[in-house]
């Protein structure tokens, strides 16, 4: 089984995000689960999603302790609250920044400015950039999940092909 | 068609392939997604129901038992305090024999306020004349969901059903839901006693004590009627749609010597506490309990019982280990554990049978 934690605020699409990863893999032929931990939190606070991803069918419920994988949606989260907690020795990190936030150094970290990606693509609702669909091609460029099922996931959720645009922009733009 | 969901929205798609006459409801924390899903349908054509917005949880019910005594199908959802506040209501849709369709996303009671998972709400309607089923899973609320319908409106039941799921433990989470196509499983609703103005009857009119008493021997005559409804109709599921249903949904429990007994998600999640206990030689098994009411006749003889109750009566137990106590007269571990959506695990629930006290009550997370 593959665990991910995934850290965002409230209102940044964290929760889509989660089911976007569950569904693409869930069209590469796996079983998944994504789980909201909703606490008391309203928009801004920062909030955390479960996911798992598994070759049989998922039986647990309680939250993940020992991610294999981190994903920040918001680097300032990092400032907070110890996002690293509990990830495992060969775990791996992706957070949404230009370049590695000084606090991620001596991880396995991958990054890309899915908010600059946002903005360029004018991937904005309400004045808030969305992340929750160009994280999922960053994630496609990582092997959680194949391109096609990332591509798939998204258009059967959203219509606005600007998704799918910002979701290429960073499977390309990775670092 | 197979694709991924939430709990809710797995509900709401099943009420949609139900097809109710009316739906009234009132949105509470965690059942929100289950009411704007089916508002949806209705606003967007595919879904015919009446669609009525409500303004409490007790209208809400009063509604759907003013509709469903014309002999029309209909659902509801509700939750925690939602459920509490249509009390007086449950108790009369049980009384007045009316197949209604009820969804609790099960949450603690206030005070303190608390919106997480805990059963302890639709247990306190045990004792209604409602039938109650608790799932597991994304797919068995939608299966569940359907079936409930079937049963609810068979004639010799004509008693609601309640379908309960854990808040946000597996009301939000996404899962992959194979929505089948109802088609003819449910047959269309024909209710003897409905009322019409072509036969104009009255309800709720002053009754006499012998024939109050009969009213209520013949709830509990169909509640027991009801135990073969639910396995003809779980039995014509599972030869229809290939998924299997049952009283209990047993895990590696043939040779088992130790059985942990739990409802809802934790009682999944007890299936991987079951395969770390056998890795260490300890010969466990989950038994999932579906129903509570009808309460299933259970086969426990000669094991070791480790109960885990999501749920507390005061001053007696969790209700789960004393029902099974008084049904079977088999004694166990009483595990109170998940109260307020407390953060239980397969690790934990693994450690509730290695250090099992049979006879003993244990609160996790407090007792010692």
């Amino acid at each position: 089984m593959y665990e991910i934690r995934l850290h965002s605020r409230g209102g940044q699409g964290g929760v889509t995000a989660a089911k976007l990863m569950a569904l693409a893999s869930f069209r590469d032929g796996k079983y998944a689960t994504a789980a909201p931990f909703y606490g008391a939190e309203r928009r801004g606070a920062p909030i955390v999603s479960f996911i798992r991803i598994d070759d049989k069918p998922i039986k647990i419920y309680s939250q993940i302790h020992n991610p294999d994988l981190i994903v920040v949606l918001d680097p300032s989260i990092i400032d907070l609250v110890n996002v690293f907690e509990g990830l495992k020795p060969d775990g791996k990190v992706l957070i949404n920044a230009p370049e590695i936030p000084e606090k991620a150094r001596g991880y396995q970290v991958r990054y890309v400015d899915l908010t600059g990606i946002a903005l360029r693509t004018n991937l904005v609702v309400a004045g808030s950039p969305i992340l929750n669909t160009p994280v999922i091609g960053a994630l496609a460029k990582m092997g959680l999940f194949s391109r096609e099922s990332a591509a798939a996931a998204i258009r059967e959720t959203f219509s606005d092909e600007r998704n799918l645009k910002a979701a290429l922009m960073a499977y390309e733009e990775l670092v | 068609m197979l694709t991924i969901s939430t709990g809710n929205n797995a509900v709401a798609a099943a009420v949609r392939q139900a097809n109710p006459a009316v739906v009234a409801a009132y949105p509470i924390t965690p059942q929100t997604e289950i009411v704007e899903q089916i508002a949806n349908y209705v606003t967007n054509g595919s879904l015919k129901s009446k669609y009525i917005p409500v303004e409490s949880e007790h209208s809400a019910m009063a509604a759907c038992i003013g509709a469903s005594i014309t002999g029309v199908r209909t659902f509801t959802a509700t939750s925690s305090h939602g459920l509490l506040y249509m009390h007086e209501m449950v108790n009369w849709a049980a009384g007045a024999r009316l197949p209604i369709v009820m969804a609790n996303v099960n949450r603690a009671l206030g005070p303190g306020w608390n919106v997480w998972a805990e059963h302890t709400d639709a247990l306190q309607a045990r004792d209604t004349g409602w039938l109650q089923v608790y799932v597991s899973t994304v797919q068995e609320a939608y299966d569940a969901t359907l079936m409930a319908f079937r049963i609810a409106e068979d004639r010799r039941v004509y008693l609601p059903v309640m379908i309960n799921l854990d808040g946000f433990a597996l009301s939000h989470i996404s899962q992959q839901l194979e929505e089948s196509q109802a088609g003819d499983f449910i047959p269309p609703l024909v209710l003897d006693h409905a009322i019409s103005t072509d036969a104009p009857a009255g309800y709720g009119c002053m009754t006499s004590s012998a024939d109050y008493f009969r009213i209520r021997y013949d709830i509990e005559r169909s509640m027991r009627d009801s135990v073969q409804v639910i396995q003809e109709t779980e039995a014509a599921f599972a030869e229809r749609f290939g998924r299997k249903y049952s009283w209990t949904e047993d895990y590696r429990c043939e040779d088992a010597e130790v059985l942990i007994l739990a409802m809802g998600t934790l009682g999944k999640e007890a299936e991987v506490a079951v395969d770390i206990l056998r890795s260490e030689g300890i010969k466990a098994g989950s038994m999932r309990v579906r129903w509570i009411r009808p309460f299933p006749q259970l086969d426990l003889k000669g094991r070791e019982l480790v109960v885990i109750d999501r749920n507390y009566s005061f001053g007696f137990g969790g209700i789960l280990a004393t029902s099974i106590r008084a049904k079977t007269g088999e004694e166990c571990y009483n595990v109170i554990a998940g109260l307020g959506g407390q953060e239980v695990t397969y690790d934990d629930i693994a450690g509730f049978v290695r250090n099992r006290r049979i006879g003993e009550e244990f609160w996790f997370g407090v007792d010692a």
